[in-house]
């Protein structure tokens, strides 16, 4: 190869590599280096000045097996996962076609249904926390329009988690629903037409042409969804701090409450692996798998 | 001629005052091919969704076969149509895509593949069944949306601009295909296009429009040789017909407008024309030359000579032409006999 061709594929690499640097730094600073350091200090013991930290190995790990507690929050955050992922998702499908479509006052809807994404959730918890308060609140109020006795929503262990799940959900549904919404403007609109002329029925339409066309979207907010069933515990401060009696615990909760209530860092490293473990091997499936089967324009 | 197969009788179509079509009445034999003309926003397309029951007219009525289909659901005035993007479903394979109507009108599944390997022959596309549309070139997503219009033997089919999206070179096979098709299957066709070549080339009928009103109906031979009104006669000929004004002829009355053709337009010596005029530019085209003519008092003037011409612009030449060949307008535009 020649001298001056040579150096042009360098140069190209150098290039390459410049652009590369600012991201790979600020990913190893933040991401990958704390994701190691994790890795490392969830295989050592809990240091005290009298018993320096030592290598354990899988010690920690076996730990939280064997604690009821953690078996009790990851099954808290299954069924939390497995409730707002499907449930935010439809609303958000549901609305972005009621607010797509040829309706008055649409500007006013969409800014609605966006609102509590607007919101701090630290701030939306509190407007909830109003409306679960015993008495005062206003589901109490409302309930005994109708006669029905005061309920306690945040304070028994069957409610708890529910009332977290309404709060995630409201919070959720007009965020994806704004995805929803920018995915169906670029449905163009002739495909309608199309199936019109064909004498396709509106949910012909919707079942065979829409929701199709909408899959990535749905696989982003999927994934989205899933991210914040483990990431989204600020309510949970306002709200239950977890409890009745764990009821309302979810995974990050107790990996917080491990990490800085109890300062017992290395099973709270265990725990925060085991999560990167979990949501890795979901994301594959769900980019790889689902992601084979989704038509891209 | 047969009955009429499709009616529209006095079909007007307003958005918030402002005009869509106005006054449209047409009658349409069956099995034959029908062009809408005209430049955009002239309202052909328009007419055309009324058709298809895309949209609903505000006044007048509009017949299939006999049926006031005026209200009716798109679905239910069992027609078909070819979008000018050709609105295929991007995520359903050709065979999926063709078939969609059939499937939609729960058409048994053996009636179907038969239907859509017929529909797939006659359009050239038998092995592409498995492809999606974003795996096609542009001439064979638009020989999908024929296949899936055909597929179904509607008696009616509408088509929106479906060369539009093609080049040139292909445009002139798919507009002999689309032709043939028509011919083949005995279906009536309605065709929207801005292209006169497309429109006159492939109809029986020409409906040329403009600012949402019917200019002129007929074949193509009487728009050409019999323009209604001077927007048809500037409208249709590639070169359009020249217009001079009366006063500017020798002979001719002061409130006409005469209209003549490039082919019967003549050069002539110093001293015997009927006109003089500067030439602009010289158009080479192969088999024949258009020249460019200027005049104060005319319009489109172009002279078409055989071979190739050079006459350096700017030079003056004096131009004559035939009685018989000249067309003549009143005052409103409206053709009137020459005197």
């Amino acid at each position: 190869m020649s001298k001056h061709a040579n150096l042009e594929r360098r140069r190209q690499a150098i290039y390459g590599w410049l652009l590369l640097t600012p991201a790979a730094i600020l990913l190893s600073t933040f991401a990958f280096y704390p994701s190691l350091a994790t890795l490392f200090s969830s295989l050592f013991s809990r240091g005290t000045r009298r018993n320096p930290a030592e290598f354990v190995g899988g010690e920690n790990y076996s730990d939280l097996f064997a604690d009821p507690t953690f078996w009790l929050v990851v099954k808290n955050n299954l069924f939390y996962a497995g409730i707002t992922i499907p449930v935010s998702i439809f609303i958000a499908l549901a609305m972005a076609l009621w607010a797509n479509s040829k309706i008055s006052a649409r500007g006013f809807v969409r800014t609605a249904y966006f609102t509590p994404t607007v919101l701090p959730m630290i701030a939306a918890a509190n407007l909830w926390l109003f409306f679960y308060t015993p008495g005062l609140g206003v589901l109490d109020q409302i309930g005994a329009l109708f006669g029905l006795p005061s309920v306690n929503w945040l304070g028994q262990p069957e409610t708890a988690l529910w009332a977290i799940i309404i709060v995630t959900i409201w919070k959720e549904a007009g965020f994806f629903m704004i995805f929803y919404l920018a995915a169906l403007q670029t449905i163009p609109a002739d495909l309608k037409e199309a199936a019109d002329i064909e004498g396709a029925s509106r949910w012909t339409y919707t079942r065979r042409i829409v929701l199709p066309l909408l899959m990535p979207t749905t696989l982003f907010i999927m994934v989205n969804a899933m991210i914040n069933s483990v990431k989204l515990i600020d309510h949970l401060f306002i709200l239950t701090k977890g409890g009745p009696s764990d009821a309302s615990k979810l995974i990050l909760y107790y990996i917080w409450e491990m990490a800085f209530a109890f300062f017992d860092a290395p099973h709270a490293a265990a725990m925060t692996i085991m999560v990167l473990l979990v949501l890795g091997i979901v994301a594959a499936i769900q980019f790889f798998y689902i992601d084979k089967r989704t038509h891209y324009q | 001629m047969t009955a009429p197969f499709v009616v529209l009788k006095d079909i007007a179509k307003r958005w918030n005052g402002q005009l869509g079509v106005e006054g449209v009445s047409l009658e349409i034999a069956e099995g034959s091919f029908v062009a809408l003309l005209g430049p955009s926003g002239c309202g052909k397309s328009t007419t055309l969704r009324l058709l298809s029951g895309l949209e609903i007219p505000d006044e007048g009525q509009i017949l299939i076969a006999g049926q006031d289909v005026t209200t009716s659901a798109a679905s239910d005035r069992n027609l078909s149509m070819v979008f000018q993007s050709y609105a295929l479903f991007p995520h359903l394979s050709v065979a999926e895509n063709v078939m969609f109507g059939l499937k939609v009108r729960r058409v048994p599944k053996p009636e179907r593949l038969e239907k859509l390997r017929r529909a797939l022959e006659i359009t050239g596309l038998l092995g592409y069944e498995a492809r999606k549309p974003g795996e096609l070139s542009g001439g064979q997503r638009q020989r999908v949306a024929l296949a899936r219009a055909i597929v179904a033997g509607k008696p009616v089919c509408l088509m929106d601009e479906p060369l539009s999206n093609l080049d040139a070179k292909l445009r002139n096979s798919v507009r002999k295909d689309i032709k043939k098709l028509q011919q083949d299957l005995g279906i009536t066709v309605v065709y929207v296009t801005h292209d006169q070549t497309e429109a006159m080339s492939m109809a029986d009928m020409v409906v040329l429009m403009k600012d949402g009103r019917i200019q002129q109906v007929g074949t193509p031979q009487q728009l050409y040789s019999e323009p209604a009104n001077t927007f048809v006669a500037e409208f249709v000929g590639a070169p359009p017909m020249a217009l001079i004004q009366g006063a500017a002829l020798h002979g001719m009355s002061d409130d006409q407008t005469i209209g003549v053709r490039a082919e019967h337009v003549s050069l002539t010596s110093a001293g015997k024309g009927r006109l003089t005029c500067r030439v602009t530019d010289c158009e080479f085209l192969g088999s024949e030359t258009f020249i460019g003519l200027a005049h104060d008092h005319a319009t489109g003037l172009t002279l078409k000579a055989p071979g190739l011409v050079t006459i350096p612009a700017g030079d003056e030449i004096e131009i004559t032409f035939d009685d018989a060949n000249l067309h003549a307008f009143d005052k409103t535009g409206r053709r009137v006999a020459v005197h």
